[in-house]
């Protein structure tokens, strides 16, 4: 099996990443792929990429499940463990460990999802593959991941776009 | 958007990026003044710890002072972050795109600050971990989950981890610009901090989804945490003025009048020492001044009504005490200080247009609303536990100490060093959200006039 290489063409405006995406779909790469990279966020779509899925969503209600849970046995268990009678209040104050599982159960819920952020965007990668540092001046990177044996195809199609440069990695 | 700069991708990174790849003349001058201030703060801190509290001015029956009323204030200051950057991003407010990033970073450096003085008020910080956490398994000894006390430490912790985060995942983009314009070790950083950011279509899905989901995650969070500081005081049933149903709406938008004034301030500071002219315009000082109107006009209410219902009742203690606030000296010269610079002086000025887009006008007001702030805490705080009472024997009049004097410079000299080093590494305006604005702007021709329009996509 041939290793696999990353190919990157770079393109000053976007209408050339654009068609450079179009090539490397009739040429045959499969969706999902190849990929464009770009500096700035630019509306879904605009090059006729693959629009991503993804389950942020469910993050925030798994970390509030467990930030809640945690909430629970903290309250509860500390104080039936230490059962003092303060301020004539029972040993298990409802409004008091309402105020402690709301924190915690957003506490929860902020960090799941921020794990699910750098989850579903596929991060921490430190691999960049092949990348170009203009990316991030307003170029647009289109990156074609592929068998050894296509990389010359990806080149001929990113070239055909009007790639001012190509790198492979 | 009257204002916009037609700015290509490059120019909005050398310019954003002036701080981070090279070295202001006067930032390593300003951050060595304000480190010697600090340095001056934790010594002063030392000497209350080796004393012990009787250096303060604090004395029964006044237990609770400056540092009590210093972390109100800095609390507060901590809300228009969250605050701002949240609405703003929720509504998708053009506006927001150079405020966001400062307002965050305000919100977690002024809550870190605030977190310091509970911890030295203490005494004996190093012991406060018996009081909030329940690690102590071996004597079977918990803290009390009934005490506000210990709802302070849940809110403040989750409100600065959640604060913290939501810097961290909006600052990641910046990170990767950082990485492609930086070598050796700082590259290496960037590399890591980024955690390998390329710029691909799910990377910025995520990062718009995550913009509106942790904005209105944080919202409650933020109405939570000045409402539990709050109960620090309304939940005490002994001492008038504190025992108030209206306390947590009434702190929380107080907290945004002082927060968003803060806001103001640190803008203005940011176009003046970084020369941000292009970014931070008076369009953003213009809208930041009609939001502080309406919270400002919200604020006064709460004021009010708080005062009518304490005196309402005709209750005698309650009455003693509004007298002592605003007819005994020198209480009275402070609630007048109070009053002028947190609402009558500024607000009136706010109306006028052009003192709305002059920026050394909002400036100064800004300032004068946070004098005022800190001020209205101190009288909350402080006249309630000093008025006489049944079964206390001692009515010292409270004096702050010019130790406590030093440590609520230091607190300020503090967040000014952490913003700086801050500034020193990492962009202060978010550089995506501002390259985002340029691609989303076009110009329209209506009849004779040429105006710039946004245009949003459909979610």
């Amino acid at each position: 099996m041939a290793a696999s290489n990353s190919v990157l063409g770079l393109y000053d405006n976007p209408d050339a990443g654009a068609n450079a995406m179009d090539g490397l779909q009739s040429a045959g790469f499969a969706l999902g792929t190849f990929d464009v990279l770009t500096g700035t966020p630019y509306p879904e779509g605009a090059f006729g990429e693959h629009v991503p899925q993804h389950r942020l969503f469910r993050f925030p209600f798994f970390g509030a499940l467990v930030g809640l849970t945690l909430a629970i046995l903290f309250t509860a268990g500390t104080q039936l463990a230490y059962p003092v009678v303060t301020g004539g209040k029972p040993i298990l104050a409802v409004f008091a460990m309402l105020i402690i599982a709301y924190e915690l159960t957003m506490l929860g819920a902020v960090v799941a999802t921020v794990v699910g952020i750098i989850f579903e965007s596929r991060l921490p990668n430190l691999n960049l593959g092949a990348y170009d540092a203009r990316i991030t001046e307003g170029y647009i990177g289109v990156v074609v991941e592929c068998e050894g044996d296509r990389v010359e195809d990806a080149r001929e199609v990113l070239q055909t776009a009007g790639a001012l440069e190509i790198k492979t990695a | 958007m009257q204002q916009r700069r037609i700015l290509d991708e490059v120019t909005i990174n050398r310019e954003l990026l002036r701080g981070n790849l090279a070295t202001p003349k006067w930032w390593l001058p300003t951050v060595l003044g304000l480190l010697v201030v600090v340095i001056f703060g934790f010594t002063l801190m030392g000497i209350m710890f080796n004393r012990g509290l009787g250096v303060t001015g604090l004395s029964r029956p006044v237990y609770w002072g400056l540092f009590i009323t210093t972390f109100v204030f800095w609390v507060g200051i901590s809300h228009a972050g969250i605050m701002i950057s949240a609405i703003l991003r929720l509504t998708q407010a053009e506006w927001r795109r150079p405020v966001t990033r400062a307002a965050e970073l305000l919100t977690v450096f002024s809550l870190l600050t605030a977190l310091f003085f509970p911890l030295i008020h203490a005494g004996r910080p190093w012991r406060i971990f018996y009081w909030i956490t329940p690690f102590d398994f071996a004597r079977g000894i918990f803290p009390n989950a009934r005490s506000p006390l210990i709802w302070d430490p849940f809110a403040i912790g989750t409100y600065l981890t959640g604060s913290t985060l939501f810097l961290y995942v909006a600052l990641l983009p910046d990170l990767g610009v950082l990485r492609d314009r930086t070598t050796g070790w700082k590259h290496s950083f960037y590399t890591v901090a980024s955690l390998g950011w390329r710029g691909n279509p799910r990377q910025w899905r995520l990062q718009t989804v995550a913009g509106i989901l942790l904005s209105a995650l944080m919202l409650p969070i933020f109405v939570s945490v000045h409402s539990i500081v709050s109960w620090d005081f309304a939940v005490t049933p002994s001492v008038e003025g504190w025992h108030s149903t209206i306390f947590a709406p009434y702190f929380v938008i107080g907290a945004v009048h002082s927060g968003v004034s803060a806001v103001v301030t640190m803008m203005a500071l940011m176009r003046w020492l970084w020369g941000w002219d292009n970014y931070i315009r008076p369009e953003h000082f213009d809208a930041l001044a009609r939001l502080l109107i309406v919270v400002a006009l919200g604020w006064m209410g709460f004021t009010f009504a708080e005062l009518i219902f304490g005196v309402y009742s005709l209750e005698a203690p309650e009455r003693a005490l509004r007298e002592m606030q605003m007819f005994t000296w020198p209480w009275n010269l402070l609630f007048i200080i109070f009053f002028l610079t947190a609402f009558a002086i500024p607000v009136p000025l706010w109306f006028f247009k052009r003192v709305r887009n002059n920026i050394a006008l909002m400036f100064w007001t800004s300032i004068l609303v946070n004098i005022g702030m800190w001020l209205e805490r101190f009288l909350i705080i402080v006249p309630g536990l000093s008025r006489k009472q049944p079964f206390v024997f001692t009515w010292d009049t409270y004096q702050v100490s010019p130790l406590e004097w030093g440590l609520l410079l230091w607190s300020f000299a503090w967040v000014l060093m952490l913003m700086l080093l801050f500034s020193k590494f990492f962009p202060l305006i978010p550089l995506f959200e501002t390259k985002e604005s340029q691609v989303f702007t076009t110009d329209v021709t209506i009849g004779r006039v040429t105006i710039p329009a946004v245009v949003r996509e459909l979610d």
